[in-house]
This record gives C-alpha cells, structure tokens and sequence, in this order.
C-alpha cells in the first residue's frame, strides 16, 4: 500500500523534476548556471494560475483534449511498474492497454490540432501522425516479442526477460532499451527528432500541435507530455533494475536510472544537431530495424537451441 | 551627345551636368551596358514631371554611370526594365509605388511598403498545394514580415514575402530634420554602415575634409560591426539548427566583441560612434590594447566553436545543401553583399571601391568557392570574422601612429553645396548600404534616396527555400539575415 502511494507520488512529480534535469544538463554542457531543477514545478503553478484564451474557430474537440490528454496518460501511467517494479494497478495484458490508452490520447492531440484551423497546427498533426505510425509497429514488435519469449501478457514480462532468455536476454535487454529509448526521444520530442526549445513554427511538431493551448490547459499538457516520458522510462528502468532489492533500495535505484536517462537526453540533445526534417524518419525507422532484432533474437532463443 | 556620366564614390556630382536621355534610348543603352543598378529612383521635376536617376556600378573599375530621364506629367507608364535586365525588378516596384509612373510588362508588380492587405497574392492550382501564411507577427522577438507559402506537403513550392510593415518614411523624415541619431536610427544592425554613409554624404556636401585618424576609427568601427553580427549570426544558426553548444558559446563571443564597441564608444551597437565631420570617441591607447587582447581571444574561441561543428555530422546535414542559390540566379536577380559572395558573385565595395587605406593597410580581397547554400552562408561568415579581426588589429595598430591627431573636424559649415548630387556606398556586414542625397539651387537638400542591400536580397531567400522542407525555412531565413526595416525605410 505505501509502495502504491509512494508510485503515485513520483507517477505525478517526479515527471517535473525530469524535465528540470534535463534543462540542468543542457545548460551544463551550454556553459551556463542554467534555471533551478524546480523550474518547470514553478512553470506549471504559474500556468495553472492563469486564464486561457479559446479561438472562436475552435470546437468543443479542442477543449476537452487537454483533459482527456492527460487524463489518458495518468490512466495508462497506473499499469506501468515505476519504483520497485509495482505498477499501482496491475490487471493483465496491461502493455496492449497502456499502447492504446496513450493512442487515445494521441489521436485527440491529432484531431484537437487540426481543430484549430491553423495551418501550422495541421502540419504539426501531419508530422506527429507519420512519426506515430512508425513508432508504434515497432513497439508492438518488440513488446510481442518479449510476450512471447515469456509467456505472459503484463508489464512483468519486461522483468522476466533475463530469467527466460538468459544469456541471450542481455542482448534482447540492450536491443529493447535502445527501442525504447528512441521512442522516449520521439514521444518525448527532444532532440533530434523535435526542439522543444524553438519557437519557429514551421519547424515545431509537438510544440505547434499545442500553440493555441494556454493556461492551465497548456500546463495539463505539458504535464502530460512529461509523465509520458516518465513511464517509457520506467519501462526501461524496470528492464535493467533487478527484482529481488529490497523497496528502498528499488525507489533509489529506480529514482537513479530516471535521473541517467534524463541526463543521457540532455547530452545527446547538447551534442548535435536536431535531423532534417525529412531524415526524422529515417531516424525513427531505425526502432522497426532494432525491434526486428529483438523478434529474431527471440526467434533464435525460443526455436534455436 | 553624352548619354552618361562617369562618377565616383562619394563624390560632389553636379546635377546640371547630368545628361537627360530618352526612357526608351536609356532601356537599350541599360541593356547593352551589362551592369548592375545600384539607384533608380525618381524626383519631383515641377510641373508634375518626374526625373528618373539611373546609377550602374561598374564594380571592376570603381566607376559609377549616373543618367536620368524625365517624364512629362501626362506620361504614365514606360517599358519595364526588369524585362531586360531582371535585376531591376524590386527597383521598378519601389518607383512605381512612389511616382505611379508604371512600368509596362513588369513581370509582378506588387507593392514593396504599402498596401500589403489589399495584395493578392500568387496562387497555384492543384488539390495538393496548400498555403501557408506566416506573420506578420512572428513567434520569436523579430521584426515583422509576411511569408506566404505555397507548399505540397513538407516541400516549398513558391514563397512569397510581403514586407513594409515597418514603412517609417525615412527618406522624407531625412529631408526634414537629417541627423546622426536619425540615420542610425533607420536600421539598427548596421548603426555604423548606416551612420558612416550619411555622414560621407552630409561631408562632401558640406565640403568637409576628415582627419585620417578618424578615416581610420571608422573604418575599424565598421569591422567590429560585421565581426560581432557575423559571430551573432553564427549562433542564430546553431540555434535555429538546436545545436545548442554553438548556440551559447557564440552568442557569449559576441558579447565580449560588442563589449569592446561599449568601450570605445558607450554603445554596444555604436550609436553615437561615427558623426558628420569625423568621429565622437577616440579610444585610448590602453582601450586599444584591451581590445587587441579580447579579439585574439575571440578569434580562439570562434575558431574552436566552428571547427567543431564543421566536424559534427549531424550540423553538416541540416547546412549542406540547404537553401542553394545558383551563381546564374544571383546574378540574374542581383544579389548584393554577402549574400551575393556566397554564390560566387565577387562584391564587396570594400575592395570595390576602394579608399586609399585599403592599399596602405594592405587589405587584400580573399575569395572562397561556395556553392549558395546555408552552408556557404556559415563558412562565408567565419572567413570574414578571422579577416575582420585581422583587419581591426591592423587599424588598430596603425592608429597609435596618429595620436595627436583630431578625431573631428573644426570650424564645420551647415551650408550645403547647392545643385549637387552624392552618392556614398558603405559595405556594411550585410552588404552595400547606398545613400544618396540631392540638393536644389538654393543648398536645400530635396532628395534622399537610402538602398540597404536587403532590398536586393529579399528575393534570394525566396528564392533559396523553394525545393526546400518548410521546416528549413527559418533555418535559409537566418543564414542570410536580411533586415526589414533596412527594406521597409
């Protein structure tokens, strides 16, 4: 019962304190102090406390996506095991339902753009749709695969792959890692596939999906968008962390792998350049090809030998 | 009968002796000249004529070919230029819309500053094609201007730019009441270029001789102006490209580069630096010695950053071949400035036009091969800041040899030399920055004509983005820099 609590309380903050790290490493490898860990916490009262303005072309799709954004998000964020490797609700099949729970939230994100009538927001729609139909095949693939491989349909899988696959399960372990973290990068849109630190337009596709957005449904969403990446996260903080720690030690092992991966996002961000827009995909489609890695790897494990 | 005449830079030209031809005689005689306009401009001519001036630049020899034609008050159109000569397009719009005198055929005549909302704009066909339109307002903290796109998916087809929103009246405003403040005023990122064209107009109207020391303040003014923009620049594309590390570390370059003007002068963009008669600031010999200091430093650093990024794969593939403007197509539309040198096009009034220091220091023109895309725009600037930085150190150095000398000239006279023509071009970091100022039989000044290069360029872009991603856009955008208050006067 405490461990649910103390999930539901990262579930809902840890998310701000992510973002705020990796601001902190940006602005570490810019050569500048930088904002306060806490920044995007103060961001999210300050936005909470303001009004919002509705255009008039707008329907109602574009008030309620902002609450069923995050609503979806919260809904799916219960499946997920976070520290200690207990999810606040465990029920089975939970990754068929966590995939298209956060679809649900997407496709409103989708259609509350296109809602606006802007002809930017209908770009930013277009391109998030491309991305997400190359990012979901691929998760799917893996997460089938490791299903598979373990013979189960819920999040435990994920820790069950060493003890099924042995040596073979390190390797599937990286390979799905690095799917998932391609997918925290594109989700997440961080560098290089999005900046979430323009203020161009034409070249935004999370942030101008959202330009109409203010106030406190500006803060649900940006929420929203954080606790995303906390659970894609958490998926691969509940792969490598082992299951026979005590509780404490799982919070501050699980606390520790969130604030690498954060970290990890702030340096490759620091590092290059955001992609061309027409070579996203490309980079993108490289989770399709270290997903069929991952499904020939199973493959070799379960039919091999 | 002489159909030209042959001037200089900055120069008294009298206006009696400028020859009047026929508009038709003027359009072949263009045509068979093969060089670039740097001035057509009209002038009331009483009784509701209008006399049109026509400035060529013949860059190679450091001559400029001045003529005019006049229009009878009930002649109200003639055959466009632009038809010949493409260069002439933006220069025909610009005087069609202060005289309404209409150039026939013109391929697009559409405003330059005024009535933008009642403009139609250019539209394709096609179930594919969708438009979209960005600004006036922008997102970013950035002046204002209209981008209409007309796009099949993520591709450019067209882009059309509408500008003038900023339209002040600068030219009439520097008949009224010209000053110092004002011309530093018109465009604020090249206060010096600006300031240091008008104040060569306003002395050799007034017939004012300024002291070498000064020739050379300025001068090294002028560098440190197109260092620190150049180093801005540098990092507006890292950070349109959300390279984050170029982003810092040149905007915290140009700090130290714009601290140093502060130095010099009290005004980090050099307000107030440059004045009719010479120059306000004399730096100190122990300002001069801190200034040579922070610009080795500088020069460190923005090597560093640039090789860097030079090295980065992912930067290369957002710059190389992005935004390409042919060599062909810049001369044909005739680019300007930086720009134009990214192409190919060698101009640069620097060494163009050259003042007797250039010899003396021994500047020397260096040209790159470049190939007109965003890439050739990052490298081009990077040269210039190490030749700038060289340059300055130079000046710098030959400055202490002319210590006791006045910084302005005494004793000046308001009185403008009457029945004159000057015309004074400026490389400023952008490109030529042209003023040109008339005066009447009586000393009044009746005419001031103010070309930024910006109002050559403003095509390029348009031109640079089309087979491009929208989503480079304002990566092209920053690469070239253009201003819009330069255009919008």
């Amino acid at each position: 019962m405490i461990m649910k609590l103390i999930n539901l309380i990262i579930l809902l903050f840890v998310p701000f304190l992510m973002m705020g790290l990796i601001k902190k490493t940006k602005s570490f490898w810019g050569g500048r102090k930088g904002p306060s860990i806490m920044q995007p916490w103060f961001d999210f009262v300050r936005l909470m406390k303001k009004d919002f303005v509705i255009s008039n072309t707008t329907s109602a799709v574009f008030k309620i996506t902002p609450v069923i954004t995050f609503a979806s998000v919260i809904f799916a964020g219960l499946f997920v095991p976070l520290a200690s490797g207990s999810a606040i609700v465990n029920i089975p099949v939970g990754l068929i339902v966590f995939a298209y729970i956060l679809g649900l939230g997407k496709f409103f994100a989708l259609i509350s753009a296109m809602d606006t009538g802007s002809s930017f927001e209908g770009m930013g729609a277009s391109r998030e749709a491309c991305f997400t139909s190359i990012v979901e095949p691929a998760f799917f693939m893996v997460i089938g695969s490791i299903m598979a491989l373990t013979g189960n349909c819920t999040f435990d899988s994920l820790g069950k792959i060493l003890s099924s696959a042995g040596t073979y399960g390190i390797l599937i372990i990286v390979f799905t890692a690095l799917v998932l973290f391609i997918m925290l990068l594109t989700e997440g849109s961080r560098v290089p596939v999005d900046d979430p630190a323009t203020h161009l337009e034409l070249t935004m596709i999370h942030e101008v999906m959202i330009l109409d957005n203010s106030g406190s449904d500006l803060a649900l969403l940006t929420w929203a968008n954080g606790i995303k990446m906390l659970l894609i996260s958490s998926l691969i903080a509940y792969m490598v962390i082992p299951s026979n720690v005590s509780d404490f030690v799982g919070v501050l092992l699980y606390l520790g792998v969130i604030a690498l991966l954060s970290v990890i996002i702030g340096t490759v961000e620091s590092s290059m350049a955001r992609i061309r827009m027409s070579h996203v995909f490309e980079f993108v489609f490289i989770m399709s090809s270290l997903a069929l890695v991952v499904l020939s790897l199973v493959m070799a494990r379960m039919f091999g030998g | 009968m002489v159909k030209w005449i042959k001037v200089k830079n900055n120069t008294r030209i009298d206006i009696n002796k400028i020859p009047i031809i026929e508009i038709s005689d003027m359009r072949s005689e263009v045509k068979a000249f093969n060089l670039r306009p740097i001035g057509f401009f009209g002038k009331e001519w009483g009784f509701g004529c209008v006399r049109l001036f026509v400035i060529l630049a013949d860059d190679a020899n450091a001559d400029l070919y001045l003529s005019s034609s006049v229009f009878g008050n009930d002649v109200k159109s003639y055959e466009s230029f632009t038809q010949e000569v493409p260069a002439f397009h933006i220069f025909e719009r610009e005087f069609y819309e202060q005289f309404g005198i209409e150039p026939l055929h013109h391929p697009w005549l559409k405003p330059v500053r005024v009535n933008q909302d009642k403009y139609p704009f250019f539209e394709m066909e096609g179930e594919e094609v969708h438009q979209v339109a960005v600004g006036p307002i922008h997102a970013g903290v950035i002046e204002p201007g209209h981008f209409r796109f007309m796009c099949n998916g993520e591709t450019v087809y067209h882009l059309e730019i509408m500008l003038g929103y900023q339209h002040r009246g600068v030219e009439d405003m520097m008949l009224k009441n010209p000053s110092n403040q004002l011309a530093e005023s018109i465009c604020g990122d090249s206060v010096i270029a600006y300031n240091t064209a008008y104040s060569q107009v306003m002395e050799t109207l007034k017939a004012i001789n300024i002291s070498r020391k000064a020739q050379l303040i300025r001068k090294m003014a002028l560098e440190m102006e197109r260092i620190a923009v150049h180093i801005g620049d540098l990092g507006a594309i890292s950070g349109d490209i959300a390279y984050l590390m170029g982003a810092s570390v040149f905007g915290a370059t140009r700090t130290l580069v714009i601290n140093t003007t502060l130095e010099m002068c009290g005004s980090r963009l050099g307000r107030g630096f440059v004045t009719v008669g010479g120059v306000n600031y004399d730096p100190s010999e122990e300002v001069i010695d801190r200034a040579v200091e922070t610009l080795n430093k500088v020069r460190t650093d923005v090597d560093r950053m640039v090789k860097t990024m030079l090295k980065n794969s992912t930067v290369m593939s957002r710059l190389e071949k992005t935004g390409t403007v042919s060599l062909e197509k810049a001369k044909d539309i005739g680019l300007v400035g930086m720009a134009a040198r990214t192409c190919g096009v060698d101009l640069d009034s620097r060494f163009d036009f050259p003042d007797k220091w250039v010899e003396e220091l021994g500047f020397t023109r260096k040209t790159m091969n470049l190939k007109g895309d965003v890439n050739a725009r990052f490298k081009l600037r990077y040269k210039e800041i190490k030749e700038s930085i060289s340059m300055v150190k130079k000046i710098l150095a030959k400055l202490k040899e002319y210590k006791n000398e006045p910084i302005i000239a005494e004793g000046v006279n308001n009185k403008l030399t009457p029945d004159s023509m000057v015309i004074s071009i400026v490389e400023g970091w952008r490109g030529e920055v042209v003023h040109i100022a008339m005066t009447d039989l009586h000393g009044k000044m009746t005419r001031y004509k103010i070309k930024d290069p910006s109002f050559n360029n403003w095509y390029g872009l348009g031109l640079a983005v089309r087979n491009n991603g929208i989503s480079d856009f304002p990566l092209c955008n920053k690469s070239f820099n253009l201003s819009y208050c330069g255009n919008d006067l």
